[in-house]
Order: structure tokens, then sequence, then C-alpha cells
């Protein structure tokens, strides 16, 4: 394996360990697994052979000669122990000794069920035949030296189209959003300017000026809508630029968050709110006061749908629509924060800050990883789907690699100068493209290696023809995840409420508001004939009066007698044995 | 004395004990009482027992063919014999065998085997044990009974458990397969009955006849199955196939036909013709003959065509048109292809094999048809002279008589797009001369080389907005901290996990800038600006309290239940006692330890999550005994955003599957153990005629046969 990789690469300045990577071939996989093959799947290959003998031995004995061919390829097609770890979750469960045979067997088939889901993803692994791109210098060549120009010129026709720039000087500068397949670019000037793109065909949707400041558009789940935040309320318009709703729950709006699995538009406002609407019934969700002034800093975790709010304190608020408080709040810079963002894994989160500060933090443990000083600090960050960040730093995009790992960077991996201020930055997904709004317009970039090559054809498809969109629409809306749901642990779901029932209890009756439990009070009877004077009634009051204690009480006494009695016969018994005077020969 | 009453009474306990014992022994002695039951019921409709039993008597009696004994009398052994009163003489005194057998004996009517009984009886010395009372004998049955019937059910012990843990079941439990079947699977069911067919199976069994061996061999039979199924398969397609395109035909044929426009049928016909003639150069080369023939069909058109008045113009709708013709484009167009299908029509076929003279000839020929052309006008301007150019080059198709007209339009559309570019021209020079203010982007920040050229355009001045000119206010106060106070920097510890200074353009930029001595001016007063501007910034204490307070709110609290002048003195400026503040002031018991005890620059929220938990499964269900055994059953998804598309099937295979419409009868006993035994593959292949539950059938019919002649054989022994 090793000696196909051609020698010139590990010459190279680059790092070209990661980037490169030669095309998969079949014979080095089953080389590998031939070779671990006595390690892993020792049990069936040991089985396999053992079956195979047997036969043999049997035919030998009968016929005196071994008449079977013996199968070179015998058994399942090995899978490589690399792919069967992607798709493994969470740890093989062994069946504890002494357990009970109902058990056993719930174990046992749950644990053959899960083993076969995972051999048949990895099988299916196979299916994934994209390779991500790559950019390589020459020697002592920089890569960050090479010009959009060169790349798009040496790229083939359609890669090398994707570089492109829209002169839009009038409007001020451009936020964009990129839709969740790739294909449709939404671009919005600061002086009003929306227009909606089929950026690969460059085929415009819509245009329109709103003729109010706009501050931010997102997509929504489909290419079919979108909002846009104004300067006082939130709007929503179709692909055809008809305005569909204007929201005025939701006012000075600055910056948003499109949640696709919960169909929740999550917006910061500039009066501090953080609010959730639910597009799909058009309702409200959660609107919570953070407190902490203008919010113009916003991201969200892919991975749990928790909201990341930066503030000008230099914290970064984790936030989500259950609780009315932040969930984490770490300090991150001096400074206000300028920008964040978080990788696709919800692993990692990069921010930047007022300091000029680049820092990377494991949000799993909430551990800084590393930290650098851009000079002129970053007013936008965004990652690609493969890992990649690009930092905007004054009127210059520079793109690093291998950020997220443990060491940090030293250089950019490329960088690109633009004319005016940027204002938005988003990788375009399974694309390696990079858009960047900016004062003079919008600039898309090629970033070789940016995007994911391969898609989930019934989750994102780029290619899908409206009936498909229509109908993955649908199934979308049937699976959409509840907003309870969302919390900083995705899997919450899967584990056992170990709470207490008074607990939960407690829990339930502040949900609702009063005690499903609790027993009515006793209201007694009026009477006639002077039986119900206020005496009286207090009287019968008192005959149900802490009827729980009562019982209690009862059984308490009960037991005291009980014991009592007990010790008594014990003492006597002693006695009897025990202190016999000689006087006791006297007693009847 | 002899007492025949006694006696009686011995036998009919020596039979109750008989009968008891037959309980013990099993089924057959139980048919038998039965049998003797119906046999009973049968003979005699009669109501008292002993009538009967005497009836019988007789006539058995009467059968033998010696004479009739006398029936004894049966009397009361006693003197006085009083209607009023029973003689209970001689009861204190035993009865002795040997009384008995001395009368017996002696009289001639008793049966031998009884004397033998008797005498047994008498040599024997052990007393009989006195019989069991009701209620032992009754548990004793109902033990016996019990265990009987234990057996019975357990048989089902196996299926049941079988089908519990079955991963799905699917209702009616013995489907029978599809397709045809054979012969011996449908006779299996049926047996000889009738002594003929009986002869017929004895005759086949004992010639050794291949009876045993089924029609087809299991290979045989696959290879059938499976050449029928792809047969069916192929068939299927076909007819598919078939319909298909039968189904698209039809709906061209339709389309086309519904079509108006004249267009498109001229355009079909060309095509067509295009193709035929093709076709027809093809023909020449390769079938001669028909090419032949070909060419007289077309020699048949075209002489018709010269015959017929037909496309010169000359009918009503022409004439119609002719007066339309010197306004209406489309008129004129319609009579110019009329005219050029004559033409095309009345042309003599060219052969390619002939020679020059005849396409001289014609050329000649064509002449005439000049005739019923309209006559020219002179006016070059008139549309009708075109006529006469394509009249002068028939070779022409009809689509280059198109193109003029095509090249029309595009020239049209030329000159629209050359107007567009003319104005837009104008607004650009206009829009040029409206704004002055653009200027060439100074080249002084293009030092470094390793900078990505963005092409060289014009630029408009941009003026910054209000937070940008912030960011860079900003810069320029960090940049003048970290020169002058380095002592911030160890305060920043808490939050810098080793800084990196990145290496790029940018810093070249800035230690061009720091180089630069313009920026600072005084450092007194800048810095003390910047504490101005970061008076309230003081951003990791505030920090630090913010999350005191959380830890302080997080902690449980002392409940102070002290009430003032209870016990002692109360009043402004007392303390209650120490001893009543132990008394009273109840401790909690300690939180948790705080996530983020570890965690400087982090609070953790401690609330919990309630909206989730309603979802969560909060009771641990049945077969498990610990969270992580559930959870570790559960970990994996069953959707299909997850899984393969044959993984998510089989685990969301439901447990019952029940065929819709089907009859659902209960379990059969025959069936599972028929297939426990086939299973086994210890079954014998079909018999025929006689399956094994046919001979189990007839072993037990047998040995009810023989039940009811032991029965009978027993009644005779009891008379």
């Amino acid at each position: 394996m090793a000696a196909l990789v051609p020698e010139v690469l590990t010459s190279t300045h680059v790092e070209k360990m990661n980037k490169k990577k030669p095309p998969k071939r079949y014979w080095e996989e089953t080389e590998n697994t031939d070779q671990r093959r006595p390690e892993e799947e020792q049990g069936t290959a040991v089985q396999n052979q053992n079956k195979s003998t047997v036969k043999e031995r049997s035919l030998k004995r009968k016929n005196g000669e071994s008449l079977e061919k013996k199968d070179p390829f015998s058994g399942e097609a090995p899978i490589p122990h690399k792919q069967l770890q992607k798709f493994q979750r969470g740890e093989k469960y062994k069946v504890p000794a002494g357990a009970r045979q109902r058990l056993k067997e719930a174990i046992i088939s749950s644990e053959a069920m899960s083993e076969l889901a995972q051999k048949q993803a990895a099988r299916y692994d196979l299916l994934l035949p994209e390779d991500a791109g790559f950019l390589e210098g020459d020697e002592d060549e920089d890569t960050n030296t090479i010009s959009q120009d060169d790349i798009a010129d040496a790229a083939d026709i359609t890669s090398g189209s994707k570089y492109f720039n829209l002169h839009l000087s009038q409007f001020g500068p451009y936020r964009l959003d990129y839709g969740r397949t790739g294909r449709h670019l939404l671009v919005g000037g600061k002086k009003g300017h929306v227009a909606c793109i089929d950026w690969q065909s460059k085929d415009l949707m819509c245009e329109m000026n709103v003729m109010e400041t706009v501050n931010d558009v997102k997509w929504l789940h489909t290419e079919a809508m979108f909002a846009v935040a104004q300067k006082r309320w939130l709007y929503i318009y179709d692909s055809k630029g008809l305005e569909l709703h204007c929201v005025k729950k939701f006012n000075d709006v600055l910056r948003m968050q499109f949640l696709p699995y919960h169909f929740l538009l999550a917006t910061a406002s500039a009066t501090g709110f953080l609010q959730y609407l639910d597009v799909s019934v058009g309702k409200e969700i959660a609107a919570i006061c953070t407190k902490m002034g203008r919010l113009d800093v916003m991201s969200q975790n892919p991975h749990n749908a928790v909201i990341h709010l930066g503030h000008p304190n230099g914290t970064i608020s984790l936030w989500s629509p259950n609780q009315k408080e932040p969930l984490v709040k770490i300090l991150c810079h001096r400074g206000a924060v300028r920008s964040l963002t978080v990788d696709k894994t919800g692993t990692y989160m990069v921010t930047s800050g007022l300091d000029r500060k680049l820092k990377v933090y494991d949000i799993r443990a909430f551990k800084p990883l590393h930290s650098c000083f851009l000079p002129a600090g970053a007013s936008c960050l965004s990652l690609s789907q493969r890992g990649l960040l690009s930092a905007a730093t004054g009127d210059i995009v520079q793109v690093y690699q291998n950020v997220l790992g443990s060491s940090p960077v030293s250089k950019p991996y490329m960088a690109h100068r633009l004319q005016g201020q940027i204002w938005g930055l988003a990788y375009c997904p399974f694309e390696d493209v990079l858009g960047i709004g900016h004062g003079e317009g919008f600039t898309s970039m090629i970033v070789p290696g940016a995007g994911e090559p391969n898609f989930d054809a019934l989750d994102t498809n780029p290619f899908r023809s409206s009936k498909q969109r229509q109908e993955w629409e649908v199934k979308a809306l049937l699976e959409k995840v509840q907003p309870e749901l969302i919390g900083l642990d995705p899997g919450q779901l899967s584990k056992v409420d170990q709470a207490s029932f008074e607990q939960r209890h407690k829990e339930h009756v502040e949900a609702l508001g009063f005690d499903p439990l609790a027993k009515d009070k006793f209201k007694p009877k009026t009477k006639k004939k002077g039986r119900s004077s206020a005496g009286a009634i207090e009287k019968r009051k008192r005959k149900v009066a802490h009827e729980d204690q009562r019982d209690k009480i009862r059984q308490t006494v009960q037991e005291r007698t009980e014991r009592d009695k007990e010790q008594k016969e014990k003492s006597n018994e002693k006695k009897n044995l025990g202190n016999k005077s000689t006087l006791d020969r006297f007693r009847k | 004395m002899v007492k025949p009453s006694s006696l009686q009474k011995t036998l009919s306990k020596g039979v109750k004990l008989t009968s008891a014992m037959a309980v013990e022994s099993g089924d057959e002695d139980d048919l038998s009482i039965n049998e003797q039951a119906i046999s009973a019921s049968e003979d005699e409709e009669g109501s008292d027992d002993e009538r009967k039993h005497k009836k019988l008597l007789e006539a058995i009696s009467s059968m033998g063919g010696r004479k009739r004994k006398k029936q004894s009398e049966r009397s009361e052994a006693s003197v006085q014999v009083s209607e009023f009163f029973v003689n209970a003489e001689g009861t204190g005194e035993k009865v002795n065998i040997s009384d008995l057998l001395g009368t017996v004996e002696k009289t001639s009517g008793a049966a031998n085997k009884t004397k033998k009984q008797l005498r047994n009886l008498q040599n024997s010395k052990g007393t009989l044990a006195l019989p069991l009372n009701k209620q032992q004998t009754e548990k004793i049955q109902r033990g016996i009974a019990y265990e009987k019937t234990t057996k019975e059910v357990s048989c089902w012990q196996n299926i049941i458990v079988q089908n519990q843990k079955a991963e799905q079941i699917v209702f009616p439990l013995n489907q029978e397969s599809l397709g045809p079947k054979q012969v011996e699977q449908v006779v299996a069911g049926w047996k000889a009955q009738t002594p003929l067919e009986q002869e017929i199976f004895r005759l086949l069994h004992s010639n050794s006849h291949p009876v045993n061996d089924p029609v087809l061999t299991p290979v045989e039979e696959a290879s059938l199955k499976a050449m029928s199924l792809e047969e069916a398969k192929i068939r299927r397609a076909e007819l598919q196939k078939t319909r298909a395109l039968q189904s698209y035909y039809e709906a061209k044929a339709k389309r086309e036909k519904n079509i108006k426009s004249k267009k498109y049928h001229k355009i079909q016909k060309k095509g067509k013709r295009k193709e035929f003639l093709k076709q027809f150069e093809e023909m020449v080369k390769t079938n001669p003959e028909g090419a032949l023939e070909e060419l007289k069909k077309m020699e048949l058109s075209r002489m018709e065509e010269r015959m017929s008045l037909k496309h010169q113009n000359s009918g009503k709708w022409a004439k119609s048109k002719a007066i339309m013709a010197k306004y209406d484009d489309s008129a004129r167009k319609a009579m110019q292809e009329q005219l050029q299908m004559n033409k095309d029509l009345t042309q003599k076929i060219v052969v390619p094999s002939d020679d020059e003279h005849e396409s001289n000839e014609e050329g000649l020929e064509t002449v005439p048809d000049f005739v019923n052309d309209p006559e020219p006008i002179i006016d070059p301007v008139n549309p009708w002279m075109r006529v006469q150019l394509t009249h002068e080059e028939p070779e022409v198709s009809c689509v280059t008589t198109d193109e003029p007209q095509t090249a029309e339009q595009e020239n049209e559309e030329e000159e629209l797009i050359g107007e567009f570019e003319r104005k837009r021209k104008l607004r650009q020079a206009d829009e040029e001369d409206l704004i002055p203010t653009e200027e060439q982007k100074p080249e002084s920040e293009v030092v470094e080389e390793d900078v990505v050229e963005v092409s060289d355009k014009e630029e408009e001045e941009e003026e910054e907005d209000e937070e940008e000119e912030d960011v860079s206010e900003f810069n320029t106060l960090f940049r003048l901290m970290r020169n002058e106070k380095t002592l911030e920097e160890d305060e920043e510890g808490l939050l810098n996990e080793g800084q990196i200074r990145v290496r790029n353009i940018e810093d070249l930029e800035i230690l061009d800038e720091d180089v630069d001595p313009q920026p600072i001016v005084d450092h007194g007063e800048q810095i003390s600006i910047i504490k101005e501007a970061f008076a309230g910034d003081d951003v990791i204490s505030d920090f630090i309290k913010d999350k005191r307070k959380q830890e302080a709110a997080g902690k449980p609290k002392v409940v102070d239940l002290t009430l003032p002048g209870w016990g002692e003195w109360g009043g402004v400026g007392l303390k209650p006692s120490r001893w009543k503040r132990k008394r009273f002031r109840i401790k909690m018991a300690s939180s948790p330890p705080r996530q983020d005890r570890k965690l400087p620059d982090t609070i953790i929220s401690e609330n919990r999550n309630t909206s989730i938990a309603s979802h969560q499964v909060s009771q641990l269900p049945f077969p498990f005994q610990n969270t992580a055994q559930f959870e570790s059953c559960i970990r994996t998804p069953i959707g299909q955003t997850w899984n393969t598309q044959g993984v998510v099937k089989k685990m969301t295979k439901p447990k019952v599957i029940t065929k819709l419409g089907a009859i659902i009868a209960p379990m059969v006993k025959e069936d599972f153990i028929n297939k426990t035994t086939t299973s086994a593959g210890k079954g014998p292949a079909i018999m025929l005629g006689e399956n094994k539950r046919a001979n189990k059938g007839r072993e037990w019919s047998s040995a009810k046969h023989q039940g009811r002649r032991g029965s009978q054989k027993r009644k005779k022994q009891q008379t």
C-alpha cells in the first residue's frame, strides 16, 4: 500500500499526507483485511475454517480422496476494521454471569441486531465513492499564494465557473446563506437588496429591494421559503419574492439560525431576546430574555441544536429553548466576542474576539484546545463540512487547515483579498466553495477540500427534483424532532430517567400548575334541624382530619405494642430460665 | 347356613374392586365399561336393571342346547318370613368359606369358575384389605387424572415456548404452498376404505410397485419450479412490454391526430419523405427489385397528379386564397406550397443509373409545368416573384424555401440586439458622466507579493460602518496596550493557553505599521483613555462574581426555624441562644459536586432538563436488571436515517402477521407433531393411500375393538 503512494508527494512541503490520498483500490483493502483477519475476525474465520475442515474430512472418509474444490474466498467478504469502527455505536454489552434466561435472550438478540446493523452500514460504505479535493503547491510554494484565477484556470470548466464575483456595490455589505442542499444562495444587502440565486446555473430566482435595512437572511427548510430580518420585524418570503409573513412578535432581529431537524428558526435580537419560531406550525416556541445586551453573534451546534451566543463581555453562552438560563457560559475572550462557529460534529467551537485572538474549544469538555493571535482579528468565521476554517481578517479571507487538531496552525492554507469589508462568510455544503459577502457584492471562492464529497440523497440531495423535494418535505415534517428534546446531550432520550418519584412528581406539579394526586378537601354536608351548626361541622371535620397521619400513627402504635409484647415475653422467659431464686420453690 | 345374599355381596364387592382397578389399568377397561353400558342400552329400553339382567340370563341359557335348568328361586333364609319385619337371625355369625364351598359343590348350576375362585379363597390365608373409603379413592383418582392430563397438555409446551420465542409468526400457521400440487400430496389424506380398494393396495404393495417413489426427484422439482418461474417472468415482461408499446402507440396516434398545426404536419411529411428517399437510395443498392416497385408507385402517383387538377391553384379554396394573397402573407405562402407540391409530384424521378440526356429530357418535360403557375408579375417587391425563384431551382427542398424567412428573422433579432447595445452604451456613458468620484485604488497596500491580487478594476471608496470603526479603534487601543503594559499579560494567563503568533501577510503589515512612529503621540494620555474605555470591562472579575453567585444559589440553604421569644426573652437586638440555634436550624444534605468545579472559566447550569423527562423511560422494563443493560439494548437506532434498508426491515419486523381474510383455526395437535417429525427428517417419503395418521387411527380403532371384545368376555363371566 505504501508503495502506491508516489514518493514525490512525501517531499513536498505542503501537508501532503493528509491531502493526497490515492484512490482506493479493491486489492488494497483485501490485502489489509487479510493481514488483520487473524486478529479481528478470529471468531468467524476460525469457525468457517473449522466447518470446512470437517466437511473435507467427511468427504475424504467417504471417497478416500478430497473431491471438493476449495473456495479461495470462503465465507463472507471481510469488512475492514476502520469502517466497522466508523459505524460502531457504543460498546458491546456482555451477558452477565448468572443472568436469567429472558435477560440473556434479550441482550443476545439486541447485540446481534446492532452488530448486523453495524456490519451492513460498513458494507454500504462502499457506495460513497467520492473523494475530497485538495490543493497542492509546487516545491517551495505556499498554497496561500495561489490565486483564485489560477485555480479557476487550472480546474475543469464546471469547477472553474464556481469562482465568480457579483459586483453589487450599491446596496452595501452583503450577508449570505446557502440552502441545505448547497444549490441555492441567498444574499441580503444591508441596504435592502435581497436576491436568491441558483448559483450553479446562475439562475436568478428572485430579486427585490425590501426598502429597509436587512440585518440577516436565512433559508428555511426548503428553497421555497426564506426569512429576512429587517429593520423592525422578521419577514418570510417565498422563492418568488412574495411576502408570506411579517412576524411582528420578532422585532429588531440581528441574527438568525435555522435548526433544520426541529423546523425552528432561532433569532437573536438587539433587545437581548432569543426567540424560537416553529416554522412548521408558525408558533413561537420560546422567548428567552438573555439579559446580555445586544446579540449580534450567533451560531448553532449542528450536533445537538444548541444555540451559541457571543456577548460583548467576552462570554459565550449556550441556549436551548427549554431553559430560561444559559446551559453553559464560557469566558472566552477579554474583549467582546466578534464571531464564533461550531463544527459539524459538535466537538469543536472556534471563536474570535476583539482581543484579536482565535480560540478553539472542545465543547464536550468546555476546555480550550489552543489559541492563536491574529493581528487584525477575525470579524467572521466559518467552518466547512470537512473542517476548514475560514476567517475574515479585514478585507482578506484566510482559510486554515487542520485547525481542529490539538496543535495550533501557523499559516493559512489559502488567502484571498477582496474589496471592501467582509460581512458574511459561509461554506457551500457539498461543494468546494466559500461564499463571501462583502461591501462590493458577493464572491464565490474555490476552496479545494472544503465540502463533503458524498451527500445523503434522502436528506440533502443537491440534484433533487421538485417532486422529490415535496416528498422529502413531507417525510421531514413527519420526522420532525420536538423542541423539548433539545439539550446538551442529544443521546439523553435513550437513557433511563434516574430521578426519584418525588422529584418527578414535583416537576410534574410545576409543569401542570396543580397537583393531580392531591385529595379534595373534605366538605361536610349541610344537615338540617340544627345539626349543621358551626360546632357540629367542626366536629365532623375533625373526624376525618389528618386521615393519612392517623393511619401512620395507628401503624406505629401497633408495631410498638407488638414489640413491647415480644420484649415482655422474652424478659419473662429470661426470668424463668435465669432468675430462679430459692424462694421459687414455694411458688405454686 | 348358606346365605346367598351374602355371597352376592362378596361378589359384587369383587366387581367393585375390579372396577376400581380398571381405572388404574387404563383405557381399555374404561372403554369396556362403556361398551357394556352401550350394549345394555341397545338391547332393551326397560326400566329395571335386574329384570333386564334376568331376561338376558334367560336368553343365554335358552341358547345353550342343553336341557333347561330350572332357575333356583332366591329366598330369604329364615324360618319365619313376614312382611312386617326382617328377621335378623344369625347376624352375629360369620360365614365360612367352607360353608359356601359345600353348598356350591352340591349345586350343579354354579359355574366352575366361581368354584375355583372360592377354592382359591379358601386356600389363601390373608384376609382381604378393606376397600378404601370414598374420599381416598377419589383423591387417588384425581391424582391419576391430573397426571394424565398434564402428560397430555405438556406435549403442547414445546410448541408454545417455540412460538413465544419466535421472532415472527405468520397466521394461519400451516399455509399451503401455492402452485400446482402433486397427486401424492393430494391423495395423502385419503385412505383405502372399501374392500376393493384395500385389495388393490395390497396387490400393489405385494408387487413392490414403486408406490413410495415420488414422481419427481426434488432436484427435478426444483428445476421445474425455477423454469416455470423464469418462463412466467419472461412472459410477463413480454406482455408488459407489448402492452406498454401499444398504449404508447395509441397515445401517440391520438395526440398526433389532435394536432391541428399545418406546419407540424408539413414538417412531418417532409421528414417522412426524406426518410423515404434515404431508404429508397439504400434500396437501390441492396434491393433493386423493391426499388423498382417503389419507382413504379412513384410513377403512378406522378401520373395521377398530372391527370388531376389537384394542387394547381384552380380549386375553390385556391381561388379564395388568390384573392386574399394580395394582403395576407399566410395565404400567399399556402398557395406557394400547393404549387410546390405539384412541382414535386409531377417532377420526373431521377434514377441515378440514367444517362444525362434523360435528365435533359426531364428538364424539358418540366417546362410545361410552368403553365400551371400563376402569371409572373414584374413588380420586384411582389412576393410572387419568390415563387419564380424557387421554380428556377426545383431541386431545392422545402427547407431552402424556409431559409430566407429565418434569415430575415435573424436579421431582425440582430438589429434588436444592436439597438439594445447602443442604448446600453449610451446609458453607461451617462452614468459615467454622473459619477465623477471614481478613482484608482491606491497601490500602497500591495507591498507584499504573496497576497492574492484581485483583478484591477475600478473601485469605489467605501464608507465604513460604525461597528467597523469601533473595531479598528479597539485594535489600535489593543496594540498600544500590548506595547505599554506587558503586566496585563500575566492576568490573561487564566484565558490564554499558549499563544502562537500567526506568521502571515498581515503580520508583515502590522510590523510595517509598528515601525511607523506616527500613531503613538502621547502614551500617558492614551493609556488613560484606554483605562476609561475598559473601566466597566473587568471581564474576568465580573465572570468570577457571576460564577460565585451561581454556586451560592446552587448550595442547599440552612432552614432556620427559630422563633424569637420562645423559651427566652425576645426583642430588638437580642439573638436566640446557641442551643436554640442548634436545635432549630436544620442543615440540608449537601448537593453533589458541580460539574464546572474544575473549569474556572465555565459556568454549567445544574438545572435538570425537565422537558425531556416526560419522553424518557422512567422505570426499568422487565427482563433488565440495571440501566446499563437496558441502555445498551436500545443504543442502536432503528430508523432509516441510520441504517440500511434491509436492516430496518429486519428490525421493525412485526411479531405477528395475519393473512388478510384467512380463517385462523386453532392449532391442531397433529399439525405440529407431524411438523416435528418431518422436520427431523425421519418421516418416510409419501406413502400412497396410507399415511402415518391413518395408520395410527387404525391401530387405535383396533385397540378399541379389542377392548370391546374383552369387555364382552368379562360380561359373560359375570353372568
